[in-house]
């Protein structure tokens, strides 16, 4: 029988491309159908799209083919290619992100030791992407979404960085897979029988790491960049058609990428207790597993999105800088201290 | 003939100058945000030319008259029961309390009295569209601060009051229902039960308001102390209804000048804010939608028998006289000035509309506050702008 390891470079890599435009556009359909069409329907007392396919399920379908035969309209006064490449550079830094999350013991894209600082690293991106689509636009709401963006995109990166190193210090690893299995074989208090889900030891982590993903993802209530009440949608309110489209999809597909980072770091990642962690049953559940725990946590961002309203600039900003990142760095002392302790 | 003020001279150079304004690229010192007349936040076609300096507003000025109708000149060429089709889309949100202070000049002009039951029925669909009205702001409040939920919630709820209105009424939107001398009809068959089951959904949706909405610690942080008019600047600006009750004055035209509507018949309270911020506002407004559904109530319970239409004419000529008549309407104090020359149709009709007021202290309100805090403000000064333009 032929493994993985036999095949060419060339296949092996468009293998993997392929599983990470499945891994990201699979998911983000799921989040959109799942979370947009019909949870937050729910939520708001309506039924949702009812009509394309069983249950509206083929809306999504409907709305890509909608938004296909757009238009791409360029504003007169537009940096034509800065506002054309945009939407790609955003949804380029969703794609880097995907590579480092694993769905299983053998199903990684990138088996990196610095997994998790790239992909802190590669979800920056998406800032200079925002930042094009405000300037480009030629537009004045748009300019001021794309400031707006860049500062809370920029203050936010820290506390999710802080939240991520206690993490890094209980596992002793920064690659994903080791953290998964760090989870997978931990114990909590010498019993074994759950592994031991960081969620459980860093809990002050996972609330300041989900915060700071909301504000990252620029979901309400951290919403001010796009602020359809104000800025009419910000740094997108001149994109039409496909452009708009990719900005859609990056994110919902970022929130699933994130949710994924979130489910590795904080719910013991492709993992399931009870069941041995090189097993190779992981390499087929696994995945799905992990689009459990990735429904699961969009599901929080998607509550509090339709949930609260809005922060100020000023008011997300002293969030970030006076309670975030202090509340980071004191629970990254304290990890370190009793992981020198025990 | 046509000589043109000095003021209409300045308003025109000022109208002018704005324009000129907004063409204006990018500056050196801030920049200028335009800002409607199509935008999500203005409902409707007001804009607002704002300076801005970074986040922060130098100077803002509204600019109304993008939906100008000219109700007052078209009253002039149409009969008495005619008028009332027209007026009740001037508030379109709240419009058979538009017909009330109408057929209530015309009839002191005329010396007819409504019997006490049409006065009731009046005050009942009066009050009922208040609450259609203000409710549709507790979750427009919500949607212009950031929370998109309760403005579904809000549109769910309204609706029941908007099927009672129909079902005594005929219309949903424009009722068109109040008579000179009294009503077109009376409550059909078991409207009085459902709508007091209404008036019970109706505070229940309050309570969730309450709970979702306004105990929200961001909603909080972005209205508390945002927007404060101070009870002298707001008088002095012509504000009424809730903005000035927001601001701790404590006037009611439904209690002090009860003309022709039963409000001194019953117990109820007008709710005062001493703050004067976008909160009190929303605060006020809410207790206001309660303190209705109590007075819809309270009506119901003590409805008197009788017929519903005074013996008046057929053919309607409303005598040579003026009169003035002012109601609290659900955006403020609204009042109709009518001069008859014993016409079918009225002479002259000024229409004293709440909303031109109360956006009128924007220039005022606007200085130096944050560009997402206009919206908030804007919000909780509510207008209409039928209710601006007319």
């Amino acid at each position: 029988m032929m493994t993985l390891g036999e095949l060419a470079y060339w296949e092996l890599t468009s293998l993997r491309v392929a599983g990470g435009l499945a891994a990201v556009l699979l998911v983000a359909g799921t989040l959109v159908y799942i979370h947009l069409f019909k949870l937050v329907s729910f939520m708001q007392s309506r039924l949702g799209p009812m009509e394309a396919g069983p249950y509206g399920s083929l809306q999504l379908l409907a709305e890509v083919g909608k938004f296909l035969q757009k238009e791409d309209i360029f504003p007169r006064k537009a940096d034509r290619f800065v506002f054309a490449a945009a939407p790609f550079v955003v949804l380029m830094s969703t794609f880097l992100l995907v590579v480092v999350v694993p769905g299983g013991p053998d199903a990684w894209f990138v088996d990196n030791d610095l997994g998790i600082y790239l992909a802190m690293a590669v979800s920056s991106v998406s800032v200079i992407g925002v930042l094009m689509a405000g300037w480009g636009s030629a537009n004045k709401y748009s300019l001021m979404g794309g400031l707006r963006a860049t500062g809370q995109l920029i203050a936010y990166e820290l506390p999710l960085m802080l939240a991520v190193v206690g993490v890094v210090i209980e596992a002793g690893t920064m690659n994903m897979q080791g953290i998964v299995l760090a989870q997978a074989n931990g114990s909590i208090f010498g019993w074994s029988g759950l592994g031991n889900p960081f969620l459980l030891t860093q809990f002050v982590g996972f609330f300041v790491f989900m915060i700071a993903m909301q504000a990252e993802l620029t979901q309400s209530p951290f919403d001010m960049p796009i602020a359809e009440s104000e800025l009419v949608t910000g740094y997108m309110t001149e994109y039409s058609g496909m452009r708009f489209l990719m900005f859609f999809i990056g994110e919902f597909a970022t929130a699933g990428v994130f949710s994924a980072v979130a489910a590795v770091l904080f719910l013991g990642g492709w993992y399931v207790p009870g069941l041995d962690a090189t097993s190779n049953v992981f390499n087929v559940i696994g995945p799905l597993v992990m689009l459990g725990k990735v429904v699961f946590l969009s599901f929080l961002v998607f509550w509090f999105r339709f949930t609260f309203p809005r922060f100020r600039e000023d008011q997300l900003q002293r969030l970030a800088w006076k309670f975030l990142i202090p509340i980071a760095l004191v629970n990254i002392v304290a990890t370190g201290i009793l992981k020198v302790a025990f | 003939m046509t000589t043109v003020s000095d003021q209409q001279k300045l308003s025109y150079i000022a109208a002018q100058a704005a324009d000129a304004r907004v063409n204006l690229e990018i500056e050196s010192e801030g920049m200028t945000l335009n800002l409607g007349p199509q935008h999500p936040a203005t409902h409707g076609t007001l804009r607002i030319i704002a300076r801005i300096d970074g986040e922060q507003v130098i100077r803002a000025d509204p600019v109304m008259g993008y939906m100008h109708r000219g109700y007052e000149k078209l009253t002039e060429v149409r009969t008495y029961p005619q008028v009332t089709t027209l007026i009740n889309r001037i508030d379109w949100l709240g419009s058979f309390a538009n017909e009330v202070p109408f057929i209530l000049a015309a009839e002191k002009l005329m010396e007819v009295e409504a019997p006490p039951r049409a006065q009731w029925i009046r005050t009942i669909l009066f009050e009922m569209s208040r609450i259609a009205n203000v409710v549709l702001f507790l979750g427009d409040m919500a949607v212009q601060v950031g929370a998109i939920t309760p403005v579904f919630f809000a549109f769910r709820d309204r609706e029941h009051v908007l099927n009672q209105i129909e079902s005594v009424t005929g219309g949903r939107f424009h009722p068109n229902f109040d008579r000179i001398g009294g009503l077109k009809d009376d409550f059909p068959k078991g409207w009085i039960d459902e709508t007091r089951q209404v008036m019970k959904k109706m505070r229940r949706f309050c309570d969730e308001i309450e709970v979702l909405v306004m105990d929200n610690e961001i909603f909080q942080a972005r209205t508390r102390g945002i927007g404060v008019i101070p009870a002298d600047v707001g008088l002095s600006y012509g504000l009424s209804g809730a903005n000035i009750r927001g601001s701790g004055v404590d006037r009611d035209l439904r209690r002090d000048n009860p003309c022709g509507l039963v409000h001194d018949q019953i117990d109820w309270k007008v709710w005062t804010h001493p703050d004067g911020d976008s909160f009190s506002r929303f605060w006020v407004r809410l207790q206001e939608v309660r303190e209705s559904t109590g007075i819809v109530s309270q009506l119901l319970d003590s409805l008197p028998s009788g017929p519903v239409m005074a013996k008046v004419p057929r053919i309607i000529k409303v005598p040579a006289g003026e009169a003035y008549v002012e109601t609290e309407n659900p955006l403020g104090a609204m009042g109709y000035y009518i001069v008859s020359k014993g016409d079918l149709v009225p002479f002259r009709v000024k229409i004293r509309s709440a909303s031109f007021s109360n956006v009128s202290i924007t220039p005022w309100l606007l200085q130096g506050v944050y560009v997402p805090d206009i919206i908030t403000i804007l919000a909780s000064l509510y207008f209409i702008l039928g209710d601006i333009d007319r």
